[in-house]
């Protein structure tokens, strides 16, 4: 095991530090405060090629690795956990299904574009019916054999990057089959669906505790009709599709974890060695020391743990690698976000009365943390993904 | 067609400046960044090359770890670089330097179209020489303070800041050009130029020793180095710091201000 | 004889290049002559003015005397009316290479810091950037070391028959000071910091008996190979932070409301008696107020009577530029921000509410006077 970045990857961090210091972080409270999805932003990661980290130059990406991704997420996060999201979403959710189960036409359509940021991405599978319980899926999609269209109709919501994305995967019903056991379920698929298809539209925007840049919306297909070949992956394997899918974004949302408790132990510490209180620094208070070390030292466990998943998937994509990585981004996802919930909350004690405050990012920390417990599955479902593999 | 340009590591004076016992700099305990008007330069001819498809050529002076600079300029996009090292070259001052990096442009080459861009000043010795002797060696004209560089075939039209305005000169290429900050707006590495950016075979790296470069006549014993600087430090120190003066607490420490002013006749 | 950069004893005489714009000289021509008189009274020889320019009058020429200049070199030509590269270098280095000047003082402004590296380069000698002090008397460089250095100077030894020009700058942002020697080759260059050294007072009977001579060179429009198509001056009345006597200057703290700031800090320059609203990095980097304010190592070097200040933390950068002045007062928020380290007097407090009162203060003060 070797735990140092490679040359590439250390230019990479030091990149997007740079960035993110003094791109991202000036505007991280008015986007916040506004609820202001932060283009300018993006269009400045896509041309540093920020919106296709991992995937190779022949499909138009940058042609670096997971782990660069990971970090990309990490970085934007410790000081805008809204940028984190929308590169995670746009490259985990969108883009890599499309790299991992699209035909050679799918990739030449959407990749280039993806990856270049021109296009931005969003996946649509949580229904209000179908949330955790991803088996509940209403939408359904119908092959009309004169056309050869196939025509979608239904709802999904909370949907990240919705306003501003160009291309979705959206997982529909397609039939009814019978499982193993002789059960009817139903057969589920996927399809790429642009924003610009006839009966496609995009709803109502969430209003949100945290990450309040990130266009979260409902999206709605009525009678929406889009070619048959928009199929992504076999019809009636978009389950297994779509769960893939979630194990990757599950480790760019433990990276976008991992840096919001990052971001605020940085924010922390530098307030407690400025902040004085009984005639010295409140750093010089073991209270505060101890705090600072029990968080520092959960911050590198997390951080091992998403690292080891990024390495993984990598794995994965080179073919090194032969089983899923399922279980190391349940994992990676469960403790960093509980991290950043605990690591956030213990912060802003520290910060006392200014941290409550918005004159200090530490209550906007504390905000957006919560989601990564909740987003790309439940902490709950982390656990059922790992005492599964445990018990199996 | 090729832009060159001459770009140098620094420690980074904006953090904390770290003094050895003797008045040195302890540069050992400062971290380095490419000096800020270099990456003016470089932007500068990334434009160019943006603008023309010219080929951009970054070259330094420094010890091997420099490389690590010069990767970090191919990164942000130009295409190859050189780095110019050697003990022989250690302890130059300005003059030496210049003689050296003259022979290193010399041995790259210049061709009629071609354009040398340098930053203003470096902030370690922020002497802003280099580039003007460079171009002295080399026979070429210069246009130091570049704030707009405009490109019309072999001809140039720079805007030169001046203190109190500006001048706006016209130059024909081969010339070098120092650059300020104000010039433009650096870009970053991007993550595709990072993960080429140690690729030798689509971006080479030439180190040029005393060896590749003795044969030019810029390059002499008594014009390179320590012995070949007609400067040399006599003294250096760190000013004394002041006594602290008196801090107004009371009650009403406008007040007391004005007093003392008034005392002092200041006021 | 042929020129010999190495013949040190064939270099007499001091030099002082005068820069004009637009036919005017330079303020700090006037502050380089009046030292240049000090280091030429010390070496014993003679102090010129060299002038370059067209339609030059021997009545502008010699104002130079009337800080200290023995005689004033003028060499005129359309060619040289305005300053380029070429055509300063090639009539400088020519005549450098016919007199023979064993110090030669360029001050380092745009002008000077683009001619004095190519001079240097082409007659094969050293030249310091940016000095801020000069000396060639070891004794009284000595005696500036025991002022403004922390070094022991029991455990340093002199030469004290040395007769190098001493020449000291400041390096790393103003952390270091280096002194600069040129043993070997000669003349010893060195570009001079504007508004550094102190100009003497103007004697009219000295202007007046100034030499002036004007000796023959030669310049083709064939040796310029640039071209000045225009000079501008910039649109706004730049701000004369040098020559103020007083400074309010502004620095990060002052961000949050620049417009009250502004007129808060131009009133207290008013009360304290007229002077000018200068400004750390901070704010001229991000753009709430104009460079030409900008204090410090990478902005002006200022020594006022009076500086105040508001809101600035007192990085070095900064202090660099302003620790000379003779009374400094500082109001900042912060109790440990380093600028009370070299203030006279410091206030702790929030700027917007500290410099209403003060002005209040000093006008009470100055009417009960």
């Amino acid at each position: 095991m070797d735990f140092t970045l490679s040359k590439e990857q250390a230019l990479v961090q030091k990149m997007y530090r740079e960035f993110a210091e003094n791109e991202v972080k000036p505007l991280a409270q008015e986007v916040d405060e506004n609820e202001r999805f932060p283009e300018e932003t993006v269009k400045k990661m896509s041309k540093l090629g920020m919106m296709g980290i991992y995937f190779p130059k022949e499909v138009g990406g940058a042609g670096a690795d997971v782990l660069s991704y990971v970090m990309a997420v990490e970085e934007m996060s410790k000081v805008c956990g809204t940028t984190g999201v929308i590169i995670s979403a746009h490259t985990s959710l969108c883009a890599a299904p499309i790299f991992e189960n699209g035909t050679p036409a799918q990739k030449a359509a959407y990749l280039p574009k993806l990856c270049s940021g021109e296009w931005i991405g969003a996946f649509g599978l949580t229904e209000p019916g179908a949330g955790t319980d991803a088996q509940g899926q209403q939408t359904v999609a119908v092959l009309d054999p004169e056309t050869n269209e196939w025509v979608l109709n239904g709802s999904k919501i909370f949907i990240t990057n919705a306003g501003y994305a160009d291309v979705f995967i959206i997982i529909a019903v397609t039939g009814t089959v019978l499982d193993r056991k002789g059960r009817k379920t139903k057969e589920i698929s996927a399809f790429i669906v642009e924003r610009t298809d006839k009966g496609f539209s995009v709803g109502k925007h969430e209003k949100k505790m945290g990450i309040r840049g990130s266009s979260t919306c409902e999206l709605i297909m009525e009678d929406c009709r889009i070619p048959a070949d928009r199929l992504l992956g076999k019809k009636g394997k978009g389950f297994a599709l779509a769960m893939k899918t979630l194990d990757g974004g599950r480790i760019g949302i433990a990276a976008q974890a991992l840096g919001i408790a990052e971001g605020a132990l940085d924010e922390t510490v530098a307030y407690v060695k400025e902040r004085k209180q009984f005639g010295r620094s409140i750093a010089a208070f073991q209270n505060t020391q101890f705090e600072l070390a029990e968080m520092k030292a959960r911050i590198e466990a997390a951080k091992l743990l998403v690292y080891k998943a990024a390495l993984k998937k990598q794995g994965v994509m080179d073919g090194t690698v032969k089983e899923a990585y399922s279980v190391e981004a349940a994992e990676a996802k469960l403790i960093a976000s509980r991290t950043a919930s605990d690591v956030t909350r213990r912060c802003l004690q520290l910060f006392g009365g200014y941290g409550y405050t918005r004159d200090y990012p530490i209550e906007r920390m504390m905000r957006d943390a919560k989601i990564t417990e909740i987003y790309e599955g439940t902490s709950e479902v982390q656990m059922m993904v790992i005492s599964g593999a445990l018990l199996r | 067609m090729k832009a060159i340009v001459c770009v140098k590591q620094v420690p980074d004076t904006s953090g904390k400046v770290a003094v050895k016992a003797d008045g040195t700099l302890d540069r050992a305990s400062m971290a380095t960044i490419t000096n800020p008007d270099d990456l003016a330069a470089l932007e500068a001819a990334l434009k160019l090359k943006d603008a023309t498809g010219c080929e951009v050529v970054v070259v330094t002076m420094g010890p091997p770890p420099a490389e690590g600079m010069l990767r970090e300029c191919i990164a942000r996009g130009a295409d190859r670089a050189v780095l110019i090292s050697g003990r022989e070259f250690g302890g130059s001052d300005t003059f030496a330097t210049s003689q050296i990096i003259a022979a290193g442009i010399n041995k790259i080459g210049v061709a009629e179209d071609d354009v040398i861009f340098c930053g203003r000043q470096a902030i370690d010795g922020d002497t802003a020489q280099v580039g003007p002797q460079i171009a002295e060696k080399l026979h070429l004209p210069q246009v130091s303070y570049a704030a707009d560089i405009q490109k019309d075939g072999n001809t140039l039209l720079i805007k030169r800041m001046l203190e109190d305005g500006y001048m706006m000169v016209k130059v024909q290429t081969p010339c070098l050009v120092t650059c300020i900050k104000e010039l433009n707006e650096p870009r970053y590495m991007s993550v595709g130029g990072i993960f080429e950016c140690y690729d030798n075979e689509k971006h080479p790296m030439d180190v040029y020793d005393y060896n590749a470069l003795k044969d030019d006549p810029l390059i002499e014993v008594d014009t390179i180095g320590l012995k070949g600087s007609p400067t040399n430090v006599f003294k250096s120190f760190t000013p004394p710091q002041k006594g602290a003066g008196m801090m107004l607490t009371g009650d009403a420490p406008a007040a007391d201000l004005a007093g003392i002013l008034a005392k002092k006749h200041i006021i | 004889m042929a020129y010999d950069f190495r013949d040190i004893a064939a270099f007499k005489g001091v030099w002082v290049f005068c820069e004009q714009r637009q036919g005017v000289q330079q303020n700090t021509n006037f502050e380089l002559i009046s030292e240049g008189r000090k280091l030429a009274d010390e070496i014993g020889c003679e102090l010129a003015g060299v002038l370059l320019g067209s339609d030059i009058a021997d009545e502008m020429a010699k104002e130079v005397g009337g800080y200290g200049a023995d005689k004033v070199i003028v060499a005129d030509s359309p060619l040289l009316k305005d300053y380029t590269t070429d055509a300063y270098t090639k009539v400088l280095c020519d005549l450098v290479q016919e007199y023979k000047p064993e110090v030669v003082l360029i001050g380092a402004s745009n002008i000077g810091r683009d001619l004095a590296p190519r001079m240097a380069a082409r007659l094969h000698t050293g030249l310091t950037a940016d000095a801020t002090h000069l000396d060639i008397d070891t004794t009284k460089y000595v005696e500036f070391l025991k002022e403004s250095s922390s070094l022991d100077l029991s455990k340093q030894k002199f030469d004290y028959e040395d007769r190098n020009l001493k020449m000291t700058r400041p390096a790393f942002g103003g952390h270091l000071m280096a002194t600069i020697i040129c043993p070997r080759f000669r003349p010893q260059m060195s570009t001079v910091r504007p508004g550094v050294m102190k100009k003497a007072e103007f004697n009219a009977e000295k202007a007046a008996a100034c030499v002036v001579e004007r000796p023959a060179f030669e310049l083709t429009a064939a040796d310029i190979k640039t071209e000045v198509l225009e000079v501008k001056k910039a649109a706004e009345q730049l701000v004369d932070l040098i020559g103020a006597d007083v400074i309010v200057a502004l620095g990060r703290g002052a961000s949050k409301d620049m417009d009250t700031a502004m007129k808060l800090a131009q009133d207290l320059a008013d009360a304290l008696g007229g002077g000018v609203v200068g400004a750390s990095r901070a704010l001229t980097d991000a753009g709430l107020i104009s460079a030409d304010r900008q204090v410090g190592q990478t902005g002006k070097t200022v020594h006022p009577k009076v500086y105040v200040a508001l809101g600035i933390s007192g990085a070095i950068q900064h202090t660099a530029g302003m620790q000379d002045s003779e009374t400094i007062i500082a109001v900042n928020k912060n109790e440990t921000a380093p600028i009370f380290g070299i203030a006279d007097y410091g206030i702790v407090g929030d700027l917007f509410k500290v410099v209403p009162q003060l002005i209040a203060e000093i006008n009470a003060a100055k009417a009960a006077k």
